[in-house]
């Protein structure tokens, strides 16, 4: 079992235009949420390589969120579109490793939804809390 | 074993750093370079490879909005210790003049490379931190922003330690990018000389003529066949009660009479494609049957064209409702809303149209009739646009329990406007529709379907609502004399200028108010009254009121058409679909799309005066950068690393921009990007199999040494 002191560690991975201002309105908001996600800011989901997640997990993140806004509302038309393709590509590589793919979550955040930004990060963290420590530190060591 | 690691991270980044020369050497050429105003002997650092990166870091309090929830001295002693830091302080506010003067005096001093604040979001300041990181003499964009304000300190309140945590890592995190940041210079794109506007009412008009005023060449596309919008269905206007069609007419006409505005009813935008300073728009001329006066005589039918004369209507077979009377009138296939349209040009609607032809032969030798006509399509070339695209009602219909088009006797407000108008289908005598009799007791419903939390309608206040019921009354003891009037309310929404005074003086009319939500209403078949039936909270007692009419205020919601319309331009909206403003506060009329603003209600209800104010707002807003001439893009661009690109076309069909190509190059394929047409969105970047596309800014060792940085937390 973990031990007592282990706090997950999760990488958020943000488009500025939504999910990152959603998550700028969940602060104006003082929605209080866990604190154990950072964030990088990129500007569209689209940017989002592949490699960048699976870097994070073989470097032995507990946990990644990559998340843009709905389909439909990319500032860059579609941009999203082809990063979730990419994401669940991910997914199904997590899959086939035997690395639970509940570590990894694309959610869709707009602009105007601090509150489910709360609720999203609320429910990453709880995840991965619950599945504990990423295997593959177990590796790296 | 993490000091390992921290030594070969470093090593990998010496080494990115060498790879990101590469890509600005060329970057130079095509964009209008903007640095002659920066005398290069200022610039303190050279931007060689072989220069080690010294950044500055500094953490602000924001009064104790930061400082409440995390701990500064902590965060900056660990600031201190990162790799490549040489300069770390803290200030009770960043952004003040004294804090933005640390950020330039440190540069100097500490011969910095990058700058790293750690405050607000981005999104805030991250201009304000660019000018002061520019002013100390480095490029603007060596600068790199920590977000431990929005996103740490004020929502994580109560765990000051881990909020400090969060604090150092996010610290950690953009000093990595920052050692990795290089210059960039905006590119610089000159402002068409013209706007558009979409929507033509009370918002759209007021913009278009303020933008003509100000000699700007302004497109103003509405897609009824005539402007004014809802403000042309009202009666009269609250607090002043001026005649709704006497005060917008004027306005009306100003509009068809500009010069500059070039108006465009019965038009959609069919797509939009550039950027500030250059959209390149689509309209589609929806195909109206009739020809105007120049048209006319663009095909040579000399003296020929609609001049409104109507001859065509009585001979029309065809008898529909006529929507702009709320259905409650009639009209033919071809048609005109009402006398004061502009333009004065009849439209028919193909739906109900039999093409029987006699309207062609009542028109004669004008010719202005083609039953042939098809859609055309016409491009324009914009700088800027405003969206005022407007309200429709909330389909109150919904709420079965108040009967509406279930009991004849129960209408609408915006029906009501047109009952009460004497230019209305009954020449402003208020009716019964079950039986034409004048009414003696009305109940107005209010916050009909808003504010409703729980139910099928919208959880917001629909502002306007309360202002007007209580002009309704008052138009109803005006009019009917004996007449008793009940508004069941939730709470008198009368917060703008001479409005709580408006309140009083309705008061005084003698209409009554019951404070409680309608519960249902129910018609009595017999004589089609209706028993409204609610809880009177004031009394605490239920209530069953007879009434002869019951006027619902219906909700707004925005206009049906407003969802396509704002994806065109990348506008964002709520979750209740009015469209999203850059920031509530200080930037109410931009959209986070530059050059896109937005007017009138499409925002969110506004009444008529709040309504002109922000189409006032946004039409300076709008041509500011039209008077400027120039804009500056960031420089976000995708660049080919060519050495790398295997020139497989991949990245090709996911630009969303249609910006890269496949070009010979020494003997074989690499991809071009065409700057003009990229906006950095990165999409092409992120998918490239041979990390041969370095996106500005966003490069891939910038984003995977914040990765790295990101695990050099250490274990915990
Ligand atoms: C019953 C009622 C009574 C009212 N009484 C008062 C009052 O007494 N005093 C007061 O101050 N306010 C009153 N109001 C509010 C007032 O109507 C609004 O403030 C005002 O009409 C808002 O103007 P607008 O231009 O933003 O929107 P609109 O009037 O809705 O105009 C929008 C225009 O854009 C067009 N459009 C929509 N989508 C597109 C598109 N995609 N492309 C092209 N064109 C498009 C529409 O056809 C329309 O012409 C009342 C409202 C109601 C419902
Ligand atoms: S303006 Fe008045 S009636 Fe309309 S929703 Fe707001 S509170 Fe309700
Ligand atoms: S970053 Fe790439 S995908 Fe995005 S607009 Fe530019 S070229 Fe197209
Ligand atoms: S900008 Fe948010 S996903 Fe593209």
């Amino acid at each position: 079992m973990a031990d007592e002191t282990w706090k997950p560690k999760i990488l958020g991975i943000l488009c500025n235009w939504c999910s990152y201002a959603g998550a700028d309105l969940a602060g104006g908001g003082r929605i209080q949420y866990p604190p154990d996600v950072r964030i990088v800011r990129v500007m569209c989901s689209g940017r989002i390589d592949a490699l960048f997640v699976l870097k994070c997990f073989a470097d032995g993140a507990d946990g990644v969120l990559v998340s843009g806004c709905h389909f439909g509302d990319c500032h860059y038309l579609e941009g999203n579109f082809k990063g979730a393709k990419r994401m669940f590509m991910v997914k199904r590589l997590m899959k086939s490793i035997g690395l639970d793919d509940r570590r990894f979550r694309m959610t869709f955040v707009s602009a105007s939804e601090g509150a489910k930004w709360g609720k999203v990060i609320t429910d990453v963290v709880t995840t991965i809390n619950e599945l504990g420590p990423s295997p593959i530190k177990e590796f790296n060591k | 074993m993490a000091e390992k690691k921290k030594a070969s991270t470093k090593k990998t980044e010496a080494k990115k750093q060498e790879v990101k020369h590469e890509a600005p050497v060329k970057q130079e050429a095509p964009v209008k370079m903007e640095a002659k105003t920066q005398a290069p002997a200022k610039v303190p650092v050279t931007t060689g490879p072989k220069v080690k990166p010294r950044i500055g870091v500094f953490i602000c309090h924001c009064g104790t909005n930061i400082a409440g929830s995390i701990d500064i001295k902590a965060v900056e002693a660990y600031a201190k210790t990162l790799p490549y830091v040489v300069h770390a302080d803290n200030y009770q506010y960043i952004c003040s003049t004294p804090g933005q003067k640390k950020i330039t005096d440190a540069i100097k001093e500490q011969k910095l490379t990058g700058t790293v604040v750690a405050a607000c979001s981005p999104r805030l300041h991250e201009p304000t931190f660019r000018t002061a990181t520019k002013e100390g003499g480095l490029n603007p964009f060596r600068f790199e922003m920590a977000n431990i304000r929005e996103q740490n300190a004020w929502v994580h309140m109560h765990d000051k330690e881990a909020a400090t945590e969060k604090a150092k890592d996010a610290v950690r995190i953009a000093v990595a990018k920052a050692s990795l940041l290089q210059d960039l210079t905006p590119k610089t794109v000159s402002v068409e000389k013209a706007a558009m506007v979409v929507g033509a009412g009370i918002a759209g008009m007021q913009a278009a003529l303020d933008l003509a005023a100000a000699g700007i060449k302004t497109y103003l596309i509405e897609k009824s066949p005539s402007i004014g919008g809802r403000m042309s269905q009202l009666d009269k206007t609250f607090p002043t009660l001026d005649c709704s069609q006497c005060i917008l007419t004027p306005k009306m006409v100003d509009v068809g009479r500009s010069p500059n505005i070039e108006l465009m009813t019965y038009c959609d935008v069919e797509s939009v494609e550039g950027f500030i300073g250059n959209f390149d728009v689509t309209i589609r001329k929806k195909a109206r049957g009739v020809l105007s006066m120049p048209e006319a005589e663009a095909k040579g039918i000399v003296g020929g064209g609609c001049n409104g004369c109507g001859d065509c209507e009585p001979v029309c077979p065809v008898i529909k409702p006529n929507p702009f009377e709320m259905g409650m009138k009639p009209r033919k296939a071809i048609y005109i809303y009402h006398p004061q349209v502009v333009p004065l040009l009849y439209t028919i609607d193909w739906d109900s149209c039999v093409k029987c032809g006699l309207c062609v032969t009542a028109c004669g030798e004008k010719k202005a009739i083609d039953l042939e006509q098809k859609d055309e399509f016409v491009k324009v070339k914009v700088g800027t646009a405003i969206l005022a695209t407007g309200f429709d009602l909330f389909p109150i219909e919904k709420k079965t329990e108040w009967g509406y088009k279930t009991y004849e006797n129960v209408v609408t407000s915006l029906e009501f406007e047109r009952l009460i108008c004497a230019s209305g289908p009954t020449s402003g005598h208020l009716i019964r529709p079950s039986d034409g009799e004048t009414p003696k007791r009305v109940a107005f419903v209010l916050c009909a379907g808003s504010r409703d939390n729980a139910g099928i309608g919208k959880p917001y206040c629909s502002r306007f609502c309360c202002m007007y019921s209580l002009k309704h009354a008052h138009q109803i003891y005006e009019k009917i004399p004996g007449v008793a009037s009940y508004l069941f309310y939730m709470d008198i929404r009368s917060f703008g200028k001479m409005y709580e005074e408006f309140y009083y003086r309705i008061q005084d009319e003698g209409a009554k108010f019951i404070r409680g939500r309608v519960a249902n209403i129910l018609e009595d078949p017999a004589t089609k009254n209706l028993h409204v039936y609610a809880d009177d909270t004031l009394l605490n007692r239920p209530v069953d009121m007879e009434v002869d009419l019951v006027v619902l205020a219906a909700a707004v919601q925005p206009g049906w058409d407003t969802d396509r319309t704002r994806k065109l331009f990348g506008v964002s909206c709520s979750s209740d679909g009015w469209l999203l403003e850059a920031h509530p506060k200080l930037n109410p009329c931009g959209t986070t799309t530059a050059g896109v603003f937005i007017a009138g209600v499409c925002q969110g209800p506004k009444d008529i005066p709040d309504t002109v104010s922000s189409a006032e707002g946004a039409a300076s807003a709008a041509s500011i950068p039209i008077h400027k001439g120039e804009v500056e893009l960031e420089p976000y661009f995708a660049m080919c690393i060519e050495e790398k690109c295997a020139g497989c076309g991949m990245c090709v069909n996911l630009c969303p921009y249609s910006a890269l190509a496949l070009v010979e190059k020494d003997g074989r394929k690499v991809m071009e990007v065409t700057e003009a047409k990229c906006k950095g969105c990165g999409t092409c970047g992120g998918f490239c199999p041979g990390g041969a596309i370095w996106m500005n800014h966003f490069a891939t060792p910038q984003i995977v040494a914040q990765i790295d940085a990101f695990f050099l937390g250490g274990e915990r």
